[in-house]
């Protein structure tokens, strides 16, 4: 997993998603989960790319119900982009690169 | 300029890898077009992204998951120096060529991403969804196309699969691991699925059926909190309480880019001759894509293998 992604969990999600200067873009995977796979590496390529403007984060779900819970996903991978420790974006289902990107532009 | 290849694959379930395992192993450097990534099964590696235990594989014994299944077949490929790309084709020229003209990202571009020599179209089928009010509102919120991916999410909690083939019957023996009651909604009076899976579901007491039923609606605020019913037999209207709703009524070939280039059967699948020729030499079709008979990880594997050898056979005699 590339260096610039971090691994989030139900102890340390809010103090991270808050205190982040920049919007972080938090992935709600599991391992049992085809699609959360096939967007693994574009999420990785994101996050090369935008170093430094958005922040990518994982959070496991099998491990951290309680954040999983709070935010409703039901259904997987869901993506979930926090400003300010406010959610205001949700991309639901795997999607290229191009429409992420598309997607997200207005936040980042 | 556009770039040469002498063998173009589009699409990597078990067609296009096994397809590139055996044209990569033959020396003609394939370049695989994989896909994009979706939840639908129309993204790299295909419908066994969205499967759990393939218990139906050759060689394994106590079954794989088909997501590893295909990572092996991935590697497998690029062990013989396949090369995979993360696009999917967006136009195919196969008028004029070979070499024929596939276009990556904006088909209206004027040059070719690829010239191919040869091409072999792997691009598998996706589930199709109702089409009915409510459904793509709610999809992630209870309305799932991947009950691998979803089912999780609703444990303790009543869902209703719709659909009377193997995969619904799959779907729905594999949600029983969560759901507190799983209704397979159906609108005929008997399931299509296979003597083995109907014999489970039917001794599966977690599993109901509810016959000659077709859904008008899904409804819900927010997340899915029901679905209404038509009975086909009487017409009666009703409302199913159920928090999740999982659709595997059947599937449609990936084939929108081919409209116009290769024979297409009534159906929408590539019509294949003698093996895997299409309708233009040079091309052919594997898997899924042509198939809507077999459909089985084994069978695409299988074709991918001919694709390959009949691929590699015209190019030699054409001295390419």
């Amino acid at each position: 997993m590339s260096e610039k992604i971090v691994t989030l969990d139900d102890a340390t999600f809010d103090e991270h998603v808050k205190a982040s200067d920049v919007p972080v873009l938090v992935d709600f995977w599991a391992e049992w989960c085809g699609p959360c796979k096939v967007i693994a590496p574009v999420l990785e390529e994101i996050a090369e790319e935008q170093a430094g403007k958005l922040q990518i984060g994982k959070l496991n779900i099998d491990d951290n119900l309680d954040v999983t819970r709070r935010y409703d996903v039901m259904s997987i991978p869901t993506l979930i982009l926090f400003k300010d420790g406010e959610a205001k974006a949700r991309l639901v289902g795997a999607k290229p690169k191009g429409q992420l990107l598309q997607e997200l532009a207005a936040y980042l | 300029m556009p770039e040469y290849r002498t063998l173009l694959i589009a699409g990597s379930g078990p067609a296009g890898l096994t397809a590139a395992v055996y044209a990569a192993r033959a020396q003609l450097e394939p370049l695989v077009v994989e896909g994009e990534p979706s939840s639908t099964s129309d993204q790299p590696g295909g419908q066994l992204m969205l499967t759990t235990d393939v218990e139906n594989y050759p060689g394994f014994p106590e079954g794989i998951m088909g997501p590893e299944l295909i990572t092996a077949m991935r590697a497998q490929a690029a062990r013989f120096g396949a090369e995979l790309v993360t696009a999917k084709v967006s136009r195919f020229d196969l008028g004029s060529g070979p070499p024929f003209g596939v276009w990556m990202g904006d088909p209206g571009s004027p040059e070719p991403t690829y010239l191919a020599e040869a091409i072999i179209v792997a691009t598998g089928a996706r589930s199709l969804m109702l089409g009915v009010p409510g459904e793509d509102r709610l999809l992630g919120y209870g309305v799932s196309t991947c009950a691998t991916c979803d089912g999780f999410f609703f444990r303790n909690q009543e869902i209703a699969v719709v659909g009377g083939g193997d995969s619904a019957l799959e779907e729905a023996l594999f949600l029983t691991r969560f759901a507190s009651k799983v209704v397979v909604v159906h609108r005929r009076d008997q399931l299509r699925a296979s003597r083995i899976m109907r014999d489970r579901a039917g001794a599966n007491p977690t599993i109901e059926f509810l016959w000659n039923a077709q859904v008008t609606e899904v409804v819900g605020d927010g997340k899915v909190s029901g679905i209404k019913v038509r009975d086909t037999v009487t017409g009666a209207q009703s409302e199913l309480a159920v928090n999740a709703m999982f659709v595997a009524i059947g599937h449609e070939p990936n084939t929108g880019v081919l409209v116009g280039q290769v024979e297409l059967r009534d159906n929408g699948y590539v019509k294949t001759f003698g093996g895997t020729r299409t309708s233009v030499e040079g091309v052919f079709a594997c898997g899924d894509v042509q198939d809507d008979y077999y459909r089985q990880a084994v069978t695409s594997a299988g074709s991918g293998c001919m694709a390959a050898i009949d691929a590699e056979r015209w190019l030699e005699a054409r001295g390419a």
